[in-house]
């Protein structure tokens, strides 16, 4: 049997269908006789993003460290945490609805109060970027060391394996896939959470502002395209980040795990 | 120690609430036997097996091993999985290793019986692969070297070979029995082929279900090491169609 995933990943697909968008987008711009404030065509928001390179380089250095900071928080904080979870059902039911709640508050409303305790700039936005990256992890994480295979289970149970020796030798190996597509959902959200942070949190500190706050910026200025770049560099943030968590996915399973093995399921 | 290694003294089980699976079911091992559980699905074959491993208590009667109650013999009696069981993320020697590792045995020694091991089960040149990168039937090889490695007096056994195809049954059975003319272990077998357990055991127990009770046992009188030629002798077929008969008149 030869598993659909062994075909030779082909640059031709997504390279075409991106030139059918950006015709689309120059199409649609025509067609409706769209000004360049309201839609700027591509060509004029890469104009925007090289001329605007600088701000644009240091706003993301800015963002990415608050998005990085923020995620390697909720990465770690969200590790422990399904791990003391995993470790007792009286405590997993003691926290998990207050994780959900954590997740049910916008952070919308959260970042006025972070501002007001921690102050305008990084401490505030990493703590944004904390809230929307930690459930994702927490919520793979958990799953993944409480679905340990039951025969593996008895296996340890056979071996009189110590609570511990089954933590580190079954359920965190076990709960790595897991693990990893909790970080890979949180990547994605950790730009997003950085970029929101700046937008209700950030300033304009000795001249370097984040990228949420230069969308303030450039809108106030009416700078359309300069603004459209923002959300480019948002989006080659992300796919930094995603790109580092898949690096890390190949680290890790690369050698037994059937999303890197092509193995036939 | 007096008395039998393994006993079993009107043992029953009934989970929950629920019907009884298993009924008043007394049998004794002696060292170096080979005991055979066969019958229909659901008269209790894998459940009794668990229960002597010790992985669940019986709610009626009591279970010995070595003169001990099952729950606390865990040392004594190591199971083989239906499947191998095996963790995917460590490599085949790693996965011999566990047990061991589990225990607390030194380094140095832990590497000298995986070596050891994999040697008797045939599979020295796959000490460094990933599971997933073996055969089935290689895979329970892994799986029996594992529960070797700990050199268990009694090796429980639930149906090892059932997801494999004739022929490597056939093989792994004869290897089985090699394998225990140099580590002469005490075994449990649950089996659906009768042809499996004839082959190998000192004794085929048949269980009827519905509460899972004892049938019949049926001693089997061939001498050790049994050729693969065995399969062709007449006391061999005509004791593999006794059975067959007594497992007929069991079934519902």
């Amino acid at each position: 049997m030869k598993a659909p995933s062994s075909r030779r990943f082909s640059w031709r697909f997504p390279l075409g269908a991106g030139v059918l968008l950006v015709a689309a987008w120059y199409a649609i711009k025509r067609a409706f006789h769209l000004p360049s404030f309201v839609l700027p065509a591509p060509h004029e928001v890469l104009r925007a993003a090289w001329e605007e390179r600088r701000t644009l380089a240091t706003s993301a250095l800015v963002t990415g460290r608050g998005a990085l900071l923020g995620f390697l928080a909720a990465v770690g904080v969200g590790f422990l945490l399904s791990l003391v979870m995993a470790f007792s059902v009286r405590l997993k039911e003691s926290l998990y609805p207050y994780v959900l709640v954590l997740q049910m508050t916008p952070v919308i409303i959260l970042a006025p109060i972070f501002v007001l305790w921690l102050g305008q700039g990084l401490p505030a936005i990493v703590a944004v970027t904390f809230m929307i990256c930690f459930f994702p992890i927490v919520a793979n994480t958990t799953m993944g060391f409480i679905s340990a295979d039951r025969n593996l289970r008895e296996l340890f149970v056979l071996c009189r394996a110590s609570r511990w020796q089954e933590i580190v030798h079954l359920r965190v190996p076990g709960a790595m896939p897991y693990f990893l597509t909790g970080m890979k959902i949180a990547a994605t959200l950790a730009p997003i959470g950085a970029i929101t942070g700046d937008f209700l949190a950030g300033s304009q500190q000795n001249g370097v502002a984040g990228i949420g706050f230069m969308t303030i910026v450039y809108f106030s200025q009416l700078k359309i395209p300069a603004l459209f770049a923002t959300g480019l560099v948002a989006c080659l943030l992300g796919f930094l980040f995603v790109g580092g968590v898949n690096l890390l996915h190949w680290a890790i399973l690369r050698h037994w795990h059937d999303s890197m093995t092509g193995k036939d399921m | 120690m007096n008395g039998p290694l393994v006993r079993l003294e009107r043992v029953g089980k009934r989970f929950g609430g629920g019907a009884p699976v298993l009924e008043g079911v007394s049998l004794a091992a002696e060292p170096g036997d080979f005991v055979s559980f066969i019958g229909p699905s659901g008269c209790g074959k894998s459940t009794l097996l668990r229960m002597i491993a010790g992985l669940t208590p019986p709610s009626a009667g009591e279970i010995t091993v070595a003169g001990s109650p099952a729950a606390g013999a865990r040392g004594e009696a190591f199971l083989v999985f239906q499947e191998a069981n095996l963790l995917p993320w460590r490599r085949v020697a790693a996965n011999v290793e566990l047990p061991l590792m589990l225990r607390g045995d030194a380094r140095a020694g832990r590497r000298a019986r995986v070596r050891e091991m994999l040697e008797l089960v045939g599979l020295r040149d796959a000490a460094g692969s990933f599971p997933w990168q073996l055969s089935g039937g290689m895979k329970m090889r892994v799986s029996i070297a594992r529960a070797l490695s700990m050199a268990p007096r009694i090796l429980l056994l639930d149906e090892p070979f059932s997801a494999l195809d004739e022929m490597t049954r056939d093989r792994l059975n004869e290897d089985l029995l090699a394998i225990r003319q140099r580590d002469p272990f005490t075994a449990f077998f649950v089996t659906h082929s009768v042809a499996e357990a004839v082959f190998l055991s000192t004794r085929v127990v048949v269980f009827s279900a519905g509460p899972g009770r004892i049938a019949r046992e049926i001693s089997v009188p061939f001498p050790y090491p049994r050729p693969r030629e065995l399969r062709e002798t007449p006391g061999y077929l005509g004791l593999l169609a006794e059975t067959l008969r007594t497992l007929r008149s069991v079934l519902p």
